[in-house]
């Protein structure tokens, strides 16, 4: 193409060099080869989550008000922290492949150490929101997992712990969908007997049993020790750095309810009310709807469970890439393996950020 | 510098991402993140969801081009990665056409009763 790589052509026949492969002429040919076979690689990727994203869509498309619902139990500033350490990260990698174009060995080394540290820390604060929900199913001991199974999670708390029954947010739930449990509860006993001593025949019976056990915890508790009209209008906290504490119920419900005067409202009233805040409690959700929250965390644990095992697989690549480096494998010459893996880990990026408003800031 | 490239389209371009470059992409990319949360505080109606769709677009275009080097990489590769957006999108706009199209019918009692499919 130009006579620079025809130089290189015939210096490459007096002096081959080691990292390149016998069927290839030059090194630039190979890393040109390699480099479309990743970005191949990266389009099938992205067909894949495709699918994922399909079904977000049409799920979301038929059922907005049951994600406008859910999305409540994820945490912005999680998703939000995550963003910015995977955009750190990215920033980090990008980096280390220009030090790796610059044949500068201690940089490159550091800067892929310093995208592996920005890969942990992702991967812990998505352990944290992970243990967050697993608590709120392994509290309820019912041994079914009811996030999954759609029972009623309205006693759960936003990123919260189900440890103290006399929790603000608990109480908050308990307040607004009380009347409603307690038709429900009629309801479910008639239909699955005793349940509390007859062994549960059902991943169903089990979690309405155990739907009925945090109901009386709550009823016992929060009765005597809270007022809820204060607890109502108290406004939502801001400060979210200590994530670990009692949560609010999912944000706004409060407004939500001094706004329909009490009464819990359709959904659609709610929207078109244009006050700013549309929010959808559990009471806003018909039976059938109530039955389809299940399938929001499904699709959120499916597409954040594909994504973050992404993630480890790109911190095991730089791994093996930073002690390729250390041993001086890459230089000005040769760093093709910097930079495909560079590219994966900007496409495990580029994949995050359309998962985050997606997920997590539904409107 | 060596000139690692010669065969690259734009060979008169530096190969290694120049780090102005790469950090004003990344306040950039911090400040589209924080404008899609921002914008969530706004409620727009349906607007919402288009400028969030939008952002995360932006933002992606930015990876590609900048931290990817796709804007001094063979036009071939950025063709790839835009069709497999495209397909993607295609996949996803017949899909909806299609389910909200019937989603009024599952939702009348006397058709589905029960609440199981979707």
């Amino acid at each position: 193409m130009s006579t620079a790589n025809a130089n290189h052509a015939q210096h490459s026949e007096d002096v081959r060099q080691p990292q390149l492969a016998h069927h290839f002429d030059t090194l630039e040919q190979q890393y040109s080869s390699a480099k479309l076979g990743m970005w191949a690689f990266l389009a099938t990727e992205i067909l894949m989550f495709g699918g994922l994203f399909c079904a977000y869509a049409v799920y979301r498309g038929t059922h907005p008000e049951v994600f406008l619902y859910a999305h409540h139990f994820l945490n912005t500033f999680w998703g939000a922290f995550n963003t910015v350490v995977l955009l750190a990260s990215s920033l980090t990698m990008a980096w280390g492949v220009r030090a790796a174009q610059l044949g500068n060995k201690p940089l490159l080394v550091l800067m892929l150490l310093l995208t592996l540290v920005g890969g942990c820390s992702f991967m812990v604060v998505k352990y944290i929101e992970y243990s967050d929900k697993w608590e709120h199913v392994s509290h309820h001991g019912s041994g079914s997992f009811s996030l999954f199974a759609g029972s009623r999670n309205a006693f759960y708390t936003e990123e919260g712990e189900f440890t103290d029954p006399t929790a603000v947010g608990q109480a908050v739930r308990y307040g607004e969908s009380k009347q409603h449990h307690d038709e429900h509860a009629i309801a479910h006993t008639n239909q699955a007997g005793d349940l509390h001593d007859a062994p549960a025949k059902t991943l169903e019976h089990q979690s309405k049993h155990a739907t009925e056990q945090g109901h009386q915890i709550v009823d016992a508790t929060a009765a005597k020790t809270l007022d809820f009209k204060s607890v109502q209008t108290r406004p939502m906290p801001t400060d979210r750095s200590d994530i670990r504490r009692p949560a609010p119920a999912p944000q706004g419900l409060s407004e939500a309810f001094e706004h329909i005067g009490g009464i819990p409202a359709p959904y659609e009233t709610l929207a078109d009310a244009g006050t700013g805040h549309s929010v959808v409690t559990w009471e806003d959700l018909d039976d059938r709807q109530q039955g389809l929250v299940s399938q929001f965390f499904q699709i959120y644990f499916m597409m954040t469970g594909l994504h973050g095992l992404h993630v480890l697989i790109g911190m095991g690549l730089i791994t093996w890439i930073m002690i390729r480096a250390l041993r001086g494998a890459f230089g000005p010459s040769y760093y093709t393996p910097v930079d495909l893996v560079g590219l994966y880990w900007h496409l495990v990026d580029l994949i995050w950020i359309f998962l985050f408003p997606l997920l997590y800031l539904i409107h | 510098m060596p000139q690692i490239h010669a065969d690259s389209p734009s060979h008169d371009e530096p190969h290694a991402v120049p780090l102005r470059i790469l950090f004003a992409v990344f306040i950039a990319l911090l400040f589209f993140t924080f404008l899609t949360v921002a914008v969530t505080w706004v409620d727009l109606g349906s607007l919402n969801l288009w400028i969030a769709l939008a952002v995360a677009v932006i933002k992606a275009a930015m990876v590609c081009l900048y931290f990817m080097h796709l804007r001094w990489d063979s036009p071939f590769n950025g063709f790839i990665i835009t069709i497999s957006f495209i397909f993607v999108a295609l996949f996803i706009g017949l899909a909806l056409l299609d389910s909200v199209e019937y989603q009024p019918n599952y939702q009348k009692p006397s058709i589905a009763t029960d609440t199981g499919g979707g």
